[in-house]
């Protein structure tokens, strides 16, 4: 056993997904279920019923106070005035040189009440981040190493869950949430958001009612076909829709507007390097992250380069799989901008041969 | 974990069946459970003749991509077509229909440093 095992930590589920025999892989300092039966079953079953999915790792910052808001607003990217008390929105924390520190999503519980749901691999590092800029002391609290997250995705997912609770879930539209008892536990925040683009829910709740609902909702979904769901899954439904995966296709380097996330960049407010990011904007960005499906046989690998018709570097790929709900090879990756445009040719450099894709349209995978 | 007791064995977790001069080679139960799902079994050494050891294919789950060792020098005579179109035989039948390749064995000597069952179970801990 490496000493790097040994720190790791668990969730309150570890335990749970041992006994279902999941393999359990070392993800961002947690020990975290990749997969139960095999990917390509756990994401079926997610697209066309339901799977639960413990994301717990996940990092959740509660920040209050009347200066709340205007810390959100210099430090992440989207403009979170726009939120009224139960509405959640994606955004990004910018780093002052044109990178991205972390995406994230922002919670307005209450008019002077939010929760930021950052991830696992940046909690220390967003909490600092956030920490320098929060020069009026707003109260600030670390939530994460108490607080679970289930996520319940799929398209049977919202009869499942209304068998457990008073709180009519038809009624709260996407990037919407309540907080209502469930399976009998209160305070738990019930919100129709996911990374998995099949609908359902996520649930963030208290440790010590991890095992409750965890067994609740597998007992609920039982006539739907439910099943656990690993990590591996959630990389290749994400990847389908095309959902950004922090390390893999934005980091400290790749800006906002490179990575396609113009639309939760907000110009209507001053944030860390807007004034830059508004000017790489006017002036244009130089590469793009696109979405292309392989035309030969091959599949894309994070970290592989992406070469034009002539062999010259035009790119990298930042993400790869094979796609299980539409059976081609399919990945994302940065391009010189002259090759983001839908249908360009480009070339996938795999052990050292050119395999030939196209330029798509995201998402990948359409309902 | 099944390993068949008439097989040989590589630390590489590829397995053999010598049958006259020709080796049958394939990946072993442990290998396709540690990859999951197999989507794309690439071999294009089909009338080379490779050196034990070196690269004769790269295997493709949906999160890794893994090389293929060859254990036994020897040119690759065949390769199991049925891949092709079904890569998931090798999780689903790794000893039988997920087969890999052929190969003529080049110097009979080498059969002998291949692992017998026994031994291949304790390297993995079986």
């Amino acid at each position: 056993m490496s000493t790097v095992d040994t720190a790791l930590q668990l969730t309150a589920l570890t335990e749970v997904h041992k006994a279902l025999g999941a393999k359990m892989v070392p993800f961002a300092g947690y020990l975290m279920p990749v997969q139960y039966e095999g990917i390509n079953i756990e994401h079926e079953t997610v697209r066309n019923a339901i799977g639960v999915f413990d994301v717990s790792h996940m990092g959740e910052f509660i920040l209050k106070g009347e200066g709340a808001l205007d810390l959100i607003q210099r430090v992440t990217s989207n403009d979170a005035s726009k939120l009224t008390p139960g509405k959640a929105q994606y955004s990004c924390l910018p780093n002052n040189d044109g990178g991205i520190v972390d995406d994230l999503l922002v919670y307005k519980i209450d008019e002077n009440s939010w929760m930021l749901v950052v991830n696992a691999s940046n909690i220390e590092k967003d909490w600092n981040w956030i920490m320098k800029h929060n020069t009026a002391n707003v109260e600030m609290h670390n939530i994460s190493d108490k607080t679970s997250l289930l996520a319940v995705q799929g398209p049977k997912a919202i009869d499942a869950l209304q068998k457990l609770t008073d709180v009519t879930l038809a009624d709260i539209p996407y990037y919407s949430f309540t907080k209502g008892t469930f399976a009998g536990c209160a305070n738990v925040v019930i919100s129709n958001t996911g990374y998995t683009g099949a609908g359902g829910f996520e649930l963030y709740f208290e440790n010590q009612y991890a095992q409750k609902i965890w067994d609740d909702v597998m007992a609920a979904g039982k006539e739907f076909g439910v099943k656990p769901a690993g990590l591996g899954c959630r990389d290749t439904l994400r990847l389908e829709m095309a959902f950004c995966l922090y390390g893999n296709d934005i980091d400290d380097t790749t800006s906002p507007l490179e990575a396609g996330l113009g639309w939760i960049t907000k110009f209507t407010k001053e944030f860390t390097n807007s004034a830059a990011l508004k000017a790489q904007k006017e002036a244009g960005v130089t590469k793009k992250l696109v979405g292309f499906e392989m035309v030969d046989k091959g599949i894309p690998r994070h970290g592989y380069e992406l070469v034009d018709a002539a062999g010259n570097v035009i790119g990298v790929v930042t993400s790869g799989t094979q796609s299980p709900s539409l059976q081609k090879a399919i990945g994302m990756g940065y391009v010189q901008t002259a090759f983001a445009t839908e249908g360009s040719e480009i070339f996938v450099s795999i052990r050292d041969k050119k395999i030939k894709a196209s330029v798509v349209k995201t998402p990948f995978y359409k309902k | 974990m099944n390993i068949p007791a008439e097989l040989k064995y590589t630390k590489d977790h590829e397995w053999v069946r010598v049958e006259g001069d020709v080796a049958t080679i394939g990946i072993t139960d442990f290998a396709q459970s540690e990859l999951g799902d197999i989507v794309y079994v690439e071999i294009e050494t089909v009338g080379d003749t490779v050196e034990k050891e070196a690269v004769f294919g790269t295997v493709e789950a949906v999160k890794t991509v893994s090389d293929l060792f060859m254990p036994l020098t020897g040119e690759v005579l065949e390769l199991n077509s049925k891949l092709e179109g079904e890569p998931e035989l090798v999780n689903s039948d790794p000893y039988g229909d997920g087969w890999m390749v052929k190969v003529k064995i080049a110097d009979a000597s080498q059969v002998a440093d291949l692992l017998d069952a026994a031994a291949y179970g304790s390297l993995i801990g079986a």
